[in-house]
């Protein structure tokens, strides 16, 4: 059973490792190191990876941010453990390893989360927050990335691709509850004159809207990038 | 060269039909629907064909301006059909609540069922009734299922137009009293969606696609031929049903059974191509439809069971495809003992 569960995220992480572009090939700056994770390797919108926490807590900006600095903050202390002890960890048993570190920062960000933060939005999070341990782009970091490369680059490589994750995962919730919902953050933007006046679609804050939205805003990206490569 | 002998590949006669011609051949033949719903439901039916075929033909423009494709094709009357039909199947509201239902259910249609797929003739479902369901889902309480507005009565009936007077559909009344077979038939006094109650125009305009050829003939057969069968055969559900639950031709005079099965079924785009998948396709929508009617939550389910049967209809035709000319199945190689 164990090894099932295993071999299944090696499938995964080959799958991920197919689509990323290669890491070791050209030096990056610093910078690009942080800045790639948040357009040209978005983990949402480009490789499409994290798509469950993305459909499921997107249906308020509140519970999108709190997700977001969650990942934020696993993605980045499990890149700088595993990059400490990628000399150590033994090749054959590297996933179980990963597993185990990045499970055991999602419990301390469960355990503040729920003693810090306002109960509502606890309980949007609901099952998704220990799920982050599942999360692909957390593991696809830890295998491609931080396994292969110093720590002050696993950091920056874990800030800037965290700092991607919770910026897609708020576009998608901003729209989702500005036209679901009517509101933005809790406060409502609707005009009330009859002219103007938007009535929610509460489809959109229902699943099939999280499809939906992230359908069109992934058209939307992929329409930007062909349009700017072909000029 | 002699100009007389052709030589090419077939085909060597053409149908003179286009898309407009089509187009507006359908049109032609929903407009003693729509006349009689304006007639029942007054300026508010006229607010929402409207608002409805307007968006549709904006949203064409705009969606076909973003593919860079020639903007003329919006006058093919495609999209004015599909903000007709998607009218005809919305419940009548007043013009405060019609106006962003109809428009967003007409945009959703032509954007995201039509042109995200592909445009004319590449979309999966049934534009106008995808939009209908977006809509439903979007604005459940402006789309209620179980307050519609009363029509004005025919030949000499008192006029009961008004936001507030609202009464069940004949699928969903409890009342020990039920409408007569001759109402359902005309209309009069039956609520429901704006184009469904009166099913004599509709019988009308289907009976001219048929005539002329638009429409295959099998389609609304097996479709209300199932509908009439299965309702008289199935058991009702729950302890004392209402006394229409089990009398087939209550059954196939209400709700939007003739509009989906003359117009909505038979789109040419969403349904197979084949005599025989056509059967399979009408009967499953009939099926579906007395199964959502008897044993779901809903009172009424052409729409679903429209939209279900298209999405497996590439599957259906795949099932159906003929056998060439010329050709024989492969049979197994005799065994030699």
């Amino acid at each position: 059973m164990g090894f099932a569960i295993v071999s299944g995220f090696e499938i995964l992480l080959r799958l991920c490792a197919l689509n990323a572009s290669p890491q070791t090939m050209p030096e990056r700056s610093h910078f690009q190191e942080f800045s790639k994770g948040i357009v040209s390797q978005n983990a949402v919108f480009v490789l499409v990876v994290g798509i469950c926490p993305t459909l499921a807590v997107t249906t308020g900006l509140k519970s999108a941010v709190a997700m977001g600095v969650g990942v934020i903050a696993v993605l980045t202390c499990s890149n700088v453990i595993i990059s400490l002890l990628r000399n150590v960890i033994p090749r054959e048993v590297r996933i179980p390893c990963f597993i185990v570190v990045i499970a055991s920062f999602v419990t301390m960000i469960e355990i503040t989360f729920k003693a810090y933060l306002p109960p509502g939005i606890n309980a949007a999070l609901g099952i998704f927050l220990p799920l982050i341990v599942v999360n692909c782009s957390i593991l696809h970091r830890a295998e491609s990335f931080a396994y292969k490369n110093d720590v002050g680059r696993s950091l920056l490589d874990g800030l800037g691709t965290g700092v991607g994750f919770a910026l897609a995962i708020c576009l998608v919730a901003t729209v989702r509850e500005a036209l679901g919902n009517g509101t933005v953050w809790g406060y409502s933007w609707l005009p009330t004159s009859w002219p103007v006046e938007y009535v929610p679609a509460s489809i959109l804050i229902q699943a099939p809207g999280a499809f939906l939205v992230l359908g069109l805003l992934l058209a939307g990206f992929n329409w930007l990038r062909r349009t700017r490569e072909r000029p | 060269m002699n100009q007389r002998l052709l030589i090419r590949s077939s085909p060597h006669l053409r149908e003179r039909d286009s898309v407009p011609r089509i187009m507006w051949s359908v049109a032609a033949a929903l407009s003693p629907a729509a006349a009689m719903s304006i007639y029942f439901f007054g300026w508010d039916a006229v607010a929402l064909l409207a608002v409805s075929i307007a968006t549709a033909e904006a949203t064409e423009v705009a969606c076909l301006a973003l593919r860079k494709a020639p903007l003329a094709r919006a006058l093919d009357g495609s999209a004015a059909v599909t903000g007709l039909l998607l009218a005809m199947v919305l419940p009548p509201m007043p013009l405060s609540a019609s106006w962003y239902c109809a428009a967003v259910g007409s945009a959703f249609a032509i954007a995201i069922v039509k042109h995200c797929f592909g445009g004319l003739g590449h979309n999966i479902w049934n534009p106008a009734l995808a939009g209908r369901v977006f809509v439903q889902f979007a604005y459940p309480a402006q789309v209620s299922l179980s307050q519609w507005m009363v029509p004005r009565a025919l030949m000499g009936g008192t006029a009961s137009l008004g936001d507030a007077i609202t009464q069940a559909t004949p699928l969903f009344t409890e009342a020990p009293i039920h409408p007569r077979y001759l109402d359902l038939f005309l209309g009069n006094g039956i609520s429901g969606s704006l184009g469904e109650t009166c099913k004599l125009a509709l019988l009308v305009g289907g009976i001219y696609l048929i005539v002329s050829r638009r429409i295959d003939w099998r389609v609304p057969l097996f479709y209300v031929g199932t509908v009439f069968a299965l309702t008289a055969l199935l058991p009702a559900r729950g302890e004392g049903p209402p006394p229409w639950m089990n009398d087939p031709f209550y059954h196939v005079l209400s709700g939007g059974l003739f509009l989906g099965a003359f117009f909505m079924a038979t789109d040419m785009v969403t349904s197979p191509v084949t005599p025989l998948g056509r059967i399979i396709f009408a009967a499953g929508c009939g099926l579906l439809v007395v199964l959502i009617r008897f044993y779901g939550a809903y009172p009424e389910g052409v729409a679903y069971s429209i939209i279900i049967m298209n999405t497996i209809t590439p599957l259906i035709d795949k099932w159906c495809r003929p056998r060439i000319y010329g050709s024989r199945p492969p049979r197994p190689a005799p065994r030699t003992t």
